[in-house]
């Protein structure tokens, strides 16, 4: 047998894992189920077109059915490796049937709103997503961005305030960018102009934040609430005939403007990152600043900027907790969203697709906890809310994938000191 | 194209690093600078590449003067820069790296590589490169990362060359595959800076040869001087270049391999049953191309790797599964490939630095405190012993040069009672006068009847120092000669090739 690559083993022991959880939910989940309760999925939410309403099975048959699919994909998955291609789509489906089988066997007896779920799950990586994109840009081209929440924070407070006293969602999203840039900006002058380490820098710029919107809430915003803090809120926008699609219409295409926002800058920065000339720089100062230095390119402004623009994405993100979702600004609001973001850049190998699909993941094992929360279920749904970040832990310790940060991921770049 | 230098003057603090430099490069002429290393030649070239700003002087192309602030006005006036640290990112391909700072692009701003791979082919085909513009960088062998260097700067029409110790990284068969092309260069009308400090290859390839000696121009010789004439401009002084190697009396066998194989984390043998034995007052050079197990056969000597199968025999008893410090207290001086890396702590001081293999034990510590005032003066008896120059022992050690770092390696290494002094490289990077201190204190070692194992994949270091020669080559020792064999014999060995 021929030598494997370390990303071939690498690979190999995810799908060994992926074969044994599968065997593993279709017996637990499955064979050795008691049989005679029903789970109910949901697939309606409003008047989109209706391919299917509702889908009720024995909960036995359907852990056992998610169960064999999934190893039958592992299998295919292994075979697909030996024959050397790629094998994305059948561990999809293999991850997804394990999934399945255990959400079938949770909700034995309940209903399931399925589309409910997989829209909620959309909401809560709206943030996470907006987050890890600032993470990309900045880090990318060489600077730690510890400071995501803090940007989040200053965009959620900025935006709720402005909405509140100009009644208008509008003028609070033109300024949340604007904040998130001010946070960035103070990032970038002390890492990039005077090098200062920028793990306790992001974290300081984070208290800072912390400290500043307590405060403020605390003086400003709870005395005068009516006028500083009753800012009024996006409404969800159909795209017409898409919205109709169903299960996919209701959960991409019934959302708010910064949702529709977040697609663009996704599709935006992935396609600039990797396509075009600034992406080729952005890389070259993250991975070789010396290099890009000799080929004439401004290796210190060229971060500042992708500094700030990352300032402005976060800021936006931030306005999705304010004048994209409830309001009224709250304190420290953000909960920590920004460090998950941060997660969910190293999970997604510093890749705007891959930091995406990260999010989601989170996204959808933090709503799937609340729902089986309030459906009840037989374990605890804090224990869901663990595998996020459990998987956060794996992935980072190589497990998953050697994760590799840009070469010059945190160093200031001084011209004449060895790379 | 020529290029003139005049009065370049440049100071860190106060180190003056360039001293008034007068200089002319003639159209198509391979001018060599030579110096030891912090003679101030990469300081000089980073002032023509516009990487540093010179304190006073000014620099001519086709005697016009050029205002050179940044790379870019460099690449505008026709002087490119192959460094000494490649300046490729490694996780971009050929073509991107070429095309970085000068990209075209084509419609919504898509980069357009295109053009950038075809005009790579043409000059990878005229000067037979063989580079293959969509190959990754972290994948192409050193020597082929240095054409790709050499091919941005004939891209961006570079009529003056500026090579900075483009051989240091090199093996023997990629650094004359680069005199070759540099030929080809001059052949084609490119004015080529050749900067090192090899006398071998000046003499082989350039045309003139200007000597830099502590910031200064010393002179300028032909490359018909005689290697001992441009070594005693280079340091100053007089330097022998082949250490004499006296008689010696080889005595009993103190170190014995056999079988010994290493493997890397997934299984493969990076070693391969290798077997050898080194006498007491003997040196025995292990000779390769870089990368062909080498490094891991030195490192076993002291248990630095994992993995490792047969048996290490040190004067009779196993060295295979005692610790590090157990492998050198058995008596093991070990000369590290990478003396940054491996060998010295640089934040921390020179005195500490020395004491580092001791630093529990009597005197240099009494129970849990150590006895600073021990230490320094142990500091300045090494410190003469080894001639290290330096300003103060209690300065952090990578203040020191590549030398004096060397220096202080071997003066903690061979402070203890050793009976195998075990070198990895331990010339690599140094300058002439450096390396003659090395050798005859490698040789000094052999004299006094320890057994000496070095490991070099410098060939005309291996044929001045040792009495036998193992060539190693994918893992395995290819065969073992006597020291008499001719440079070209060995330089095919460690090619690979076993003659009838």
């Amino acid at each position: 047998m021929k030598a494997l690559s370390a990303a071939e083993r690498r690979r190999r022991r995810t799908l060994f894992v992926m074969a044994i959880l599968a065997v593993l939910s279709t017996l637990i989940f499955g064979l050795f189920q008691k049989s005679g309760q029903n789970v109910t999925y949901g697939f309606t939410l409003d008047k989109e077109w209706v391919l299917i309403q509702q889908w009720v099975i024995s909960s036995r048959t359907a852990s056992l059915l998610f169960g064999v699919i999934s190893v039958l994909a592992s299998a295919v998955a292994f075979l697909q490796f030996r024959a050397g291609r790629t094998i994305g789509l059948a561990s999809g489906i293999g991850s997804a049937g394990i999934m399945m089988s255990f959400l079938s066997w949770a909700a034995a007896g309940k209903f399931i709103p399925f589309t409910g779920l997989l829209q909620g799950a959309l909401l809560l990586s709206v943030p996470l997503i907006f987050g890890s994109m600032a993470g990309v840009l900045s880090e990318r081209s060489g600077v730690v961005n510890i400071a995501i929440e803090g940007q989040l924070l200053a965009g959620a407070f900025v935006s709720g305030v402005v909405a509140s006293l100009t009644h208008s969602t509008f003028l609070g999203l033109v300024v949340a960018p604007l904040a998130g840039c001010l946070i960035s900006t103070l990032l970038a002058v002390f890492a990039i102009n005077f090098s200062i380490d920028q793990i306790i820098l992001g974290f300081v710029l984070n208290v800072l934040v912390y400290g500043i919107t307590d405060f403020l809430y605390k003086k400003l915003l709870i005395p005068y609430q009516s006028t500083w803090n009753s800012g009024p809120t996006l409404a969800a926008i159909k795209i017409p005939l898409l919205w109709k699609i169903p299960i996919v219409g209701p959960i991409l295409f019934d959302q708010s403007i910064i949702v529709y926002l977040m697609y663009g800058v996704i599709f935006f920065i992935n396609f600039s990152l990797f396509k075009t000339k600034w992406g080729l720089r952005t890389r070259a100062v993250g991975e070789h600043p010396t290099a890009a230095d000799s080929v004439g390119i401004k290796v210190n402004r060229l971060r500042f900027m992708n500094v700030m623009i990352a300032g402005m994405v976060a800021g936006l993100g931030g306005a999705y907790f304010t004048v994209g979702g409830v309001g009224a600004f709250n304190k420290e609001m953000t909960a920590g969203k920004g460090f998950i973001a941060l997660a969910a850049l190293i999970f997604g190998r510093w890749t705007p697709w891959g930091a995406v699909s990260a999010a989601l993941l989170f996204g959808f094992a933090d709503n799937l906890q609340s729902v089986l929360g309030i459906i009840g279920t037989p374990i605890p749904s804090e224990f869901m809310l663990m595998v996020p970040y459990l998987a956060t832990v794996i992935a980072v310790t190589g497990f998953v994938g050697r994760v590799r940060a840009p070469a010059a991921d945190g160093t200031p770049y001084k011209r004449g000191e060895s790379h | 194209m020529s290029l003139e230098l005049r009065g370049i003057s440049k100071s860190f603090g106060a180190l003056l690093a360039n001293d008034s430099i007068d200089l002319r490069v003639e159209t198509g002429e391979i001018h060599a600078i030579l110096g030891e290393n912090g003679a101030g030649k990469s300081t000089l070239m980073n002032i023509v590449y516009g990487l540093v700003a010179p304190d006073k002087g000014e620099i001519l192309v086709d005697d016009v003067v050029k205002n050179i602030k940044e790379p870019s006005d460099a690449l505008a006036s026709g002087i490119g820069m192959v460094h000494q640290h490649f300046m490729l990112v490694p996780v971009f391909t050929v073509a991107e790296n070429i095309v970085l700072g000068h990209e075209k692009s084509g419609f919504a701003g898509i980069l357009d590589l295109n053009e950038a791979r075809e005009r790579i082919k043409k000059v990878s085909d005229q000067f037979n490169f063989d580079v293959n513009p969509d190959d990754l960088i972290e994948g192409l062998p050193v020597g082929v990362q240095q054409r790709v260097e050499i091919i941005r700067a004939l891209i961006y029409d570079a009529k003056v060359l500026i090579l900075d110790e483009p051989t240091a990284v090199l093996t023997p068969q990629e650094t004359d595959d680069l005199l070759k092309i540099m030929k080809q260069l001059k052949e084609d009308g490119t004015s080529i800076i050749f900067i090192t400090h090899k006398l071998r290859e000046v003499k082989a390839v350039a045309d003139r040869i200007t000597i830099i000696r502590r910031g200064k121009v010393v002179g300028t010789a032909s490359p018909d001087a005689s290697q001992n004439e441009l070594a005693s401009l280079m340091v100053g002084r007089e330097v022998e270049l082949a250490p004499d190697k006296g008689a010696h009396a080889i005595g009993d066998v103190v170190l014995k391999v056999e079988g010994l194989t290493i493997r890397d984390a997934v299984g493969r043998a990076l070693v391969n049953n290798v077997n050898f034995e080194v006498k007491a007052g003997e040196v025995l050079a292990i000779a390769g191309v870089q990368g062909n197990g080498q490094s891991e056969v030195a490192r076993s000597m002291v248990n630095l790797e994992e993995h490792v199968e047969g048996s290490i025999i040190l004067d009779g008893s196993e060295v295979i599964g005692k610790s590090v410090r157990e492998s050198l207290h058995a008596g093991i001086a070990f000369v590290p490939e990478s003396r940054e890396l491996d060998g010295l702590i640089g934040s921390m001081a020179i005195a500490e630095n020395l004491i580092l293999d001791l630093h529990d034990l009597p005197p240099y510590a009494k129970g849990i405190q150590m006895s600073p005032s021990v230490v320094l003066a142990e500091a300045e008896k090494r410190k003469e012993e080894f001639d290290i120059r330096l300003q103060s022992v209690n300065d952090p050690v990578s203040s020191l040069s590549g030398g004096n770092k060397q220096k202080v390696v071997l003066a903690r290494e061979l402070s203890r009672p050793v009976k195998l002094l075990v070198a990895s490289q331990p010339t690599r990077g140094l300058d002439v006068g450096s390396i003659e201190f090395v050798h005859k204190r490698i040789l000094e070692e052999r004299d006094a009847g320890r057994a000496v194992l070095l490991f070099s994949t410098e060939l005309d270091e291996v044929l001045a120092l040792a009495d036998r020669i193992a060539v190693m080559y994918r893992g395995e020792i290819l065969a073992i000669v006597p020291s008499g064999v001719t440079a070209q014999e060995l330089g095919l060995l460690m090619a690979g090739v076993v003659h009838a």
